[in-house]
């Protein structure tokens, strides 16, 4: 989860956002190697004491420094094709959770058997108790299995609000009347947060994801006791 | 072929893959089968047949569509208001 002074990505917890963390890496060192190329250059430039007023042009080099880049270019753009058309891969779900958006506060239903639903508040800081985090915490998280497939259903009920889970590389808008679908796996048990990505009213800031992942053999046992206490 | 339907309802999990909607708004997909529910109990049981094929759709609905969306359109059904044509 996110921690202080934090400058890079949140670990990933699904197959996907580690593919994402690799191609930001990648393209992250490409943009650090070129940058330092063109300051060195540059430094090199303004500090000399060496003129030369008869330089014109230099074919060689200025077919050197076109073809450069665009080979470049292309070593960013495979990878980064390679994962956009990933994300798009038809995976079979075997769970679908709907979210629905409203203010301020997100509502989650599970509904391919029994009609479970319920809201998901912020703690206030005031009510936290020792070890939770300020501004994360819900009082009823949603849980899925691990190592499965789940489709995520985002809508909202007001205004447009966002369902973000960085670790899980996940963001989708929640648009009223418009149903968007994003699929993700979790590949280990844990809690996972994630806040409200578009500006919806006052509470905007206050209105958190969690997402806890449990194994399978454990998730009818939630649902069951969800369904007996809502 | 009602064998079949019944088999597929029986291992229900979630509403697969539908080709008919490939990308990321889905939201015609829960339309469509909240309709096609419809009129599959109006067809089916105007010519006297069995009705529980339908039940596929509506599975696939209820996973798919909002309880809100479902409840505003069954209230609309019941009082003859609904905007679809079924």
């Amino acid at each position: 989860m996110a921690y202080p002074l934090q400058l890079g990505l949140q670990d990933a917890t699904s197959p996907l956002m580690e593919e994402l963390i690799q191609f930001h890496d990648h393209t992250l060192m490409i943009a650090l190697l070129l940058s330092t190329m063109v300051f060195y250059t540059i430094l090199t430039t303004v500090t000399t004491k060496l003129t030369n007023k008869n330089m014109l042009d230099s074919q060689g080099i200025e077919t050197i420094w076109t073809i450069a880049p665009a080979l470049i270019l292309i070593l960013i753009a495979m990878p980064s094709l390679r994962v956009l058309y990933m994300m798009d891969e038809v995976n079979n779900p075997h769970l679908t959770v709907k979210t629905i958006g409203h203010q301020w506060y997100w509502s989650y239903e599970y509904t391919d058997y029994k009609n479970l639903e319920f809201d998901s508040y912020m703690i206030p800081t005031q009510d936290l108790i020792p070890g939770q985090f300020r501004l994360l915490e819900t009082d009823h998280r949603m849980v899925v299995p691990t190592d499965s497939p789940v489709r995520m259903l985002i809508t909202a009920d007001d205004v447009i609000h966002s369902w973000a889970v960085p670790t899980l590389g996940e963001k989708m808008d929640a648009i009223p009347g418009r149903l968007n679908q994003t699929t993700f796996v979790v590949s280990h048990p844990g809690v996972f947060y994630g806040q409200c990505s578009e500006i919806c009213g006052a509470n905007h800031s206050f209105m958190p994801i969690s997402v806890e992942a449990i194994p399978l053999i454990h998730f009818e046992d939630w649902s069951t006791s969800m369904l007996a206490k809502i | 072929m009602s064998e079949a339907i019944n088999e597929k309802i029986k291992n229900y999990s979630t509403a697969p893959f539908d080709a008919r909607f490939p990308n990321t708004n889905q939201t015609r997909n829960c339309y469509q089968n909240y309709l096609d529910f419809h009129r599959c109990n109006k067809v089916l049981s105007a010519k006297d047949h069995d009705v529980t094929a339908c039940e596929w759709y509506k599975r696939v609905y209820k996973s798919l569509c909002p309880i809100g969306w479902v409840d505003k359109w069954d209230e609309q059904v019941e009082n003859g208001s609904f905007p679809g044509k079924i």
